[in-house]
């Protein structure tokens, strides 16, 4: 069984697997505009949550809130169901798609085959679509890989079921109900009050601020920690800011496109203003992110590196705080 | 980021014929995406945090040899495992499995709980027992 959907490949999993899910129910939304109105940019830095051996330093929201949001202000409902039981996970996955439902998977990344070996890790975040089954072997549209792939039975069970942070319980969605009218307007303001909200927010941890004290920590990191766990806590950043999934610069890119086509929808003039901003804003990122890998490549250790990184981060946390709050107004 | 300055460097993708979407900006300023095989500073952070397993292992390795971890330990790094991780995949608290990497805790577990360890290090329980640093 095939169910009939198309895939394309998109910069980051959940925003193109909510896209290549709306564009079979024939609404035609691009991961820039899922990302925009589910408010994907967020920035959040928890000092004492240690993920891979470094503080936890986020460029997004939770999984699943992108999806959530941006489905909620388009007026879309999605269902969400968790399983028990593996035989019931793969028995219901199978019902969908005998009724010819693609449906989006929550997924641990440890375990999927197609992936290098360097990219393994214990993420359990990952999104993916399966669009049929032939055989024992189900059809898997991933939405950051440029073609379509196959795991097996045993092999998608596996990554369903992946243990650890955030595991995803055999986590299955799918839209069940598509409204006639969609108000593109309101659902992209509604966005953009959210993002500017979130990453302005009065919280020490989140947003610009979460940025501001990252920038302050990293001359600490090095004092205290000593240059080697501070030059793992670097690449650990680097990694979130760029690794597969982004778009680049910390999602900065694939927002600034955003609102390129928010300003088309909106006929709003300063929105493709601000997103050449963003994009100069999202160059300074890619420049941190050359710098940072300079300092822990060379091995340099001077506090003077950790000191001008510091200042670096200070800066786009400047520019964005003004961002924000132009943002905020023009719309 | 333009178009042209989208990164073409070799790396951990283009090893395994895989490119990556990013979004640039074409000559007129309008957004599009663009395919990259990947970029230099990324490939150095993660060859980082690839090294610093290796280290983990090889320290898991020599604690196993003076005698002080057991090869728990070991399989966790190996895995690219920690320890929430893995007591997820076992079934078992952290402070129960924090205990298993004792040595003289270790010979006296059961073939049971052996099992749940040997399965989700995908290994035999025999391979585990009997695993030597060498």
């Amino acid at each position: 069984m095939e169910t009939n959907f198309v895939h394309h490949q998109s910069a980051h999993c959940e925003n193109g697997v909510a896209s290549n899910l709306l564009k079979q129910q024939g609404i035609n939304i691009s991961e820039p505009m899922v990302f925009g109105i589910g408010s994907g940019i967020f920035f959040f830095y928890l000092p004492l949550l240690k993920v891979n051996h470094a503080p936890a330093i986020s460029y997004r929201p939770m999984p699943g809130f992108i999806f959530n949001r941006a489905a909620k202000r388009l007026g879309i409902r999605i269902k969400r169901v968790k399983f028990s039981s593996k035989k019931n996970a793969q028995i219901a996955l199978e019902e969908n798609l005998r009724n010819n439902i693609p449906t989006g998977l929550q997924v641990g990344v440890y375990h999927l085959t197609y992936f290098p070996d360097e990219y393994r890790f214990h993420f359990n975040a990952h999104n993916l679509v399966v669009y049929g089954k032939k055989g024992n072997t189900f059809l898997i549209s991933d939405p950051v890989m440029e073609t379509v792939t196959t795991l097996t039975e045993v092999e998608l069970e596996k990554v369903r079921f992946a243990k650890g942070a955030l595991a995803p319980k055999g986590q299955m969605y799918f839209p069940i109900h598509i409204p006639e009218k969609i108000d593109w307007e309101l659902a992209i303001k509604k966005g953009i009050k959210n993002t500017c909200r979130d990453m302005l927010a009065p919280m020490p941890i989140i947003g610009v601020k979460g940025i501001r004290y990252v920038a302050k920590s990293i001359p600490k990191w090095a004092d205290k920690r000593g240059t080697k766990v501070a030059n793992h806590y670097l690449a650990q950043m680097v990694r979130m800011q760029e690794e597969i999934g982004t778009g680049g610069g910390g999602f900065r890119f694939i927002y600034a496109a955003f609102l390129q086509e928010a300003s088309a929808v909106l006929k709003n003039d300063t929105l493709y203003a601000l997103s050449k901003e963003m994009t100069l804003i999202g160059d300074l990122w890619r420049d941190f992110a050359v710098n940072a890998s300079r300092v822990y490549k060379n091995r340099s250790n001077q506090t003077d590196v950790y000191n001008s990184l510091s200042k670096e981060l200070l800066h786009i946390a400047d520019l964005e705080e003004n961002f924000y709050k132009a943002l905020k107004k023009a719309i | 980021m333009k178009k042209e300055e989208v990164p073409q460097d070799k790396g951990n993708l283009s090893k395994n014929n895989i490119k990556e979407l990013c979004y640039a900006i074409d000559e007129n300023g309008n957004y599009t995406t663009a395919l990259s095989s990947g970029w230099e500073p990324k490939t150095i952070a993660l060859q980082n945090s690839l090294q610093d397993i290796n280290e983990r292992i090889e320290n898991a390795k020599e604690e196993i040899r003076k005698g002080v971890s057991s090869p728990i330990v070991y399989f966790m790094e190996v895995n690219k495992m920690d320890w929430v991780t893995l007591s997820d995949y076992v079934g078992m608290w952290i402070w129960r499995i924090k205990r298993h990497r004792k040595p003289a805790v270790f010979k006296r577990l059961s073939h049971k709980v052996l099992s749940r360890y040997a399965e989700a290090f995908e290994i035999s329980v025999e391979e585990l027992k009997n695993f030597k640093s060498e």
